[in-house]
């Protein structure tokens, strides 16, 4: 009950950039778009605005399991935007061979939790291609979309966050949209990046989240975290879905009197240390939170550098509220989530230090 | 079924001779695959319909049924298909083990100027080998691969194709780089890491790259380059181009999913690439005995519905027919080849390997001499009077001094600034890796003894 209860605050006025804003897009309006709808459009036009790119993989042609490719194959022909076989590592090495020649290679990947198969591939020859070859060649123009995260009932399968593996492997970029409108900047930044890049789409946003999305072509910078909310006691850091549970978290500690800042880092590998130093050096507390297991999460290389950095500026210790070290259980879901009540008790244990 | 290789191959006649080997086994003209009827387009099932029978009998044998994919004929009887032939595919060869022209064979006919140039860059990859093998030895060298026994299929497949096919090579085909250009001084350079290499000293020796010439760099995973290819060959198809994507690996590359995966992409992308399985007997000590149990690997090919042909990779008239006749079916048909090349690996896996701890020495002696690639293609060259001993031992003194010079030259030049250690990992250096190179270097200057001489700052 709470679970589905928290996930319904989703539902509502998603999370704006209102606050200390530094995009424009930001304040743009634009029609009102679910998550899936914003990547359909960036991927109408990616594929409108470069011939030589492609959008393939399991079930893309009929629009896809999620319907983020609805509408691409009878646009733009079934040569360019196709089914493969049911095969992770055959899409992906695909599109590095497609990548290198030149190409925009699009890929979607059904289910994050079915990326492994492609791990190989995506650490052995895409995130190496440039810099073995002494930049001769390359294969920049890829970039892999898969959905992940928590949906309520996904289980083992379905609900995979597996960020972490992914920002150990120099040569790739990764990024997690937070919302409709950075998806769809995120993801046209992504697609244009000379780097491959995975990208993570937050599943349960899907259809749950809702905003003004500008309709024109625009890009949001990669590497760059965004502050959406300022506050003075406690930074917390978060990326994806996790955000908007967090703000909950923010905004009940304000009525605590706990002023939370709260930041959404959308790149996780490079990611941008120097805003999360600026703010922890404001606030002196650092809170992160994923849904990923928390052994070995990115969470942890968030709080180790940032002890680094900031040592002497630090209240408390860093704090991690994060998915437990536990396959995805599909009965004890709530249990396993990193709820906002969890967040908020880890805000006030760190205030009160 | 003879295939008439000196004719120009189209659609039709081959639709026609799958057709007639097609029916070899069936005896009822109700029974049609997909490829003789309008090959089914990639979009479109089939619509089951209601059970029929065709033709004046209403016998089981004659009832066909829809099923997604086409239409398939019952049979009454529990009949496996056995898990090989009686006997093995033929080996497809043109020179017999003297090199000696096998008579009535169809082949490729190659031009004085290129058969020259085969034998020659064969040599010249023998030397190469013997030198960067020795040099190794002596500790001039960290590591080597030699290619030795396989130079027919280097060369003679690379002389095949055009400039502009691109390569995604495995790691024991240098010999396409040589063809194609790539001079002992880039090879030495790339063996050596010097500042001169294409890699920027990044890699291990043998693994060249060359974007100039259309051949992807190597790396070290066995079988990862398979699916690339297919990726390449989709991209040069949409792009129009004259051109393919042509992969090598080894028999041991095989079994890894990669093969799978590629092979089943390139036919279901209708992509122009020629898959070249060196089947030299061994992934390092694991005989083919121990890695499948198919009749090697051109039967494979049908599994994935792709046309596939073996051959004698030790008889380079016979490879440079076979990948001759490939490339142009892979381009204007639009389809994956197979090729199998049958040989021998005579060398070491590596410099890391002592292959007779697995393998008699006599074994290797016996490939070594009497299936020879070299002689016996010298053998036919010289039979057409373009070859003789006094340009045999021309080129070999010659390019023996090339290669040492080369070997000294690559050893005296300095190795890649620091700087290329963190450049290329993305198009532009990230904050931290801007951060790491300035942390390095204050270690440096703590501590100079730690780090080597030769690598400039």
């Amino acid at each position: 009950m709470a679970a589905l209860l928290g996930r319904s605050c989703r539902k509502l006025g998603f999370l704006s950039s209102g606050h200390g804003a530094r995009r424009s897009v930001s304040t743009e309006t634009g029609k009102s778009l679910n998550l899936y709808s914003a990547i359909n459009q960036a991927l109408h036009i990616a594929l409108d605005s470069d011939p030589r790119s492609y959008v393939f993989g399991e079930d893309v042609g009929f629009g896809g399991v999620f319907r983020c490719t609805t509408g691409l194959a009878e646009r733009f022909g079934k040569n360019r935007v196709f089914n493969t076989p049911l095969c992770e590592q055959g899409i992906v090495g695909f599109g590095i061979g497609l990548a290198a020649m030149g190409n925009r290679a699009i890929v979607e990947i059904q289910f994050a939790d079915y990326i492994y198969p492609a791990f190989d591939q995506i650490v052995n020859e895409a995130a190496k291609f440039r810099y073995r070859s002494g930049n001769q060649f390359n294969c920049g123009g890829l970039t892999i979309r898969a959905p992940y995260g928590a949906v309520g009932h996904g289980g083992h399968y379905h609900s995979q966050s597996p960020e972490a593996f992914f920002c150990h492997v120099p040569g790739i970029k990764v990024v997690i949209p937070r919302s409709p409108r950075e998806a769809k900047g995120l993801l046209l930044s992504c697609i244009r990046d000379p780097n491959p890049v995975v990208f993570f789409e937050p599943k349960w946003l899907y259809r749950q989240a809702v905003e003004e999305v500008p309709e024109h072509d625009y890009m949001i910078p990669l590497s760059e975290a965004e502050v959406i909310r300022e506050g003075n006691d406690i930074t917390l850091v978060g990326w994806g879905a996790q955000l908007t549970i967090m703000e909950q978290a923010c905004l009940e500690a304000e009525k605590e009197g706990i002023s939370c800042e709260l930041i959404d880092l959308k790149t996780l590998l490079p990611w941008d240390k120097e805003t999360v130093e600026a703010s922890v050096k404001k606030t002196g507390r650092l809170l992160i939170s994923h849904e990923a297991p928390i052994t070995g999460g990115f969470g942890a290389e968030i709080s180790a550098t940032i002890l680094e950095r900031c040592f002497l500026k630090l209240e408390a210790p860093v704090t991690r509220v994060c998915g437990l070290d536990t396959p995805f259980p599909l009965v004890f879901e709530p249990f396993y989530m990193p709820t906002k009540n969890k967040i908020l008790d880890a805000i006030k244990t760190t205030v009160n230090y | 079924m003879a295939l008439r290789l000196r004719s120009s191959l189209s659609k039709s006649n081959f639709l026609n001779i799958l057709l007639r080997h097609n029916n070899l086994g069936f005896g009822t003209a109700s029974h049609t695959t997909r490829v003789s009827q309008n090959p089914i387009s990639r979009f479109c099932n089939t619509m089951a319909e209601k059970l029929s029978s065709v033709g004046e009998h209403e016998d089981a044998n004659a009832q066909v049924m829809d099923f997604p994919g086409g239409k398939v004929a019952f049979t009454p009887e529990i009949k496996f298909i056995s898990e090989s032939s009686k006997e093995r595919v033929p080996c497809y060869r043109v020179l017999d083990d003297n090199g000696k022209l096998i008579t009535n064979s169809h082949f490729v006919q190659v031009s004085e100027e290129v058969a020259v140039k085969m034998y020659s860059d064969m040599v010249t990859l023998q030397i190469m080998d013997n030198i960067f093998y020795e040099a190794q030895r002596q500790g001039r060298l960290s590591f080597y691969a030699t290619t030795i026994g396989e130079e027919a299929i280097n060369i003679a497949s690379a002389a095949a194709l055009s400039p502009q096919d691109v390569i995604f090579p495995q790691y024991r085909e240098p010999g396409v780089l040589l063809w194609r250009g790539f001079t002992l001084q880039e090879f030495a350079n790339q063996c050596f890491g010097n500042k001169s290499d294409n890699g920027k000293g990044r890699q291990m020796p043998v693994h060249y790259g060359s974007n100039k010439l259309n051949y992807f760099t190597v790396s070290a995973t066995i079988a990862t380059q398979l699916p690339n290819a297919v990726g390449a060959a989709y991209s040069l198809k949409m792009d129009k181009k004259d051109a393919c994507a042509v992969t090598y690996f080894g028999d041991g590359g095989s079994s890894e999913g990669d093969f799978h995966a590629a092979l089943n992409f390139a036919a279901v992308m209708e992509a122009p690439v020629l898959f070249i399985c060196r089947n030299n007997g061994w992934a390092i000590s694991t005989p083919t005995s121990d890695q499948f149990r198919s009749d090697g690997l051109v039967v494979k090919g049908r599994a994935y519905g792709i046309r596939s042909i073996r051959v004698d990779g030790n008889d380079a008239l016979a490879m440079y027919s076979a990948v001759h006749t490939a490339r142009e079916m892979a381009i204007s048909e639009e389809r994956p080849i197979l090729i199998e090349a049958l040989t021998y690996r005579v060398g070491h896996h590596s410099t890391s390997d002592d292959s007779t701890r697995y393998r008699s020495a006599d074994e290797i002696e016996w490939w070594n001499k009497a299936r020879n690639p070299l002689s016996r293609f010298r053998t036919w060259i010289e039979s057409n009077g373009w070859w003789s001993d006094e340009e045999e031992s021309d080129l070999r003194s010659r390019i023996k001094k090339e290669m040492l010079e080369a070997l000294r030259v690559a050893e005296k030049t300095e190795k890649p600034n620091l700087e290329n250690m963190f450049s290329d990992v993305y198009d532009v250096p990230p904050l931290n890796l801007r951060e790491q190179e300035r942390q390095v270097r204050q270690t440096i200057k703590s501590h100079p003894q730690d780090y080597p001489s030769d690598v400039p700052l």
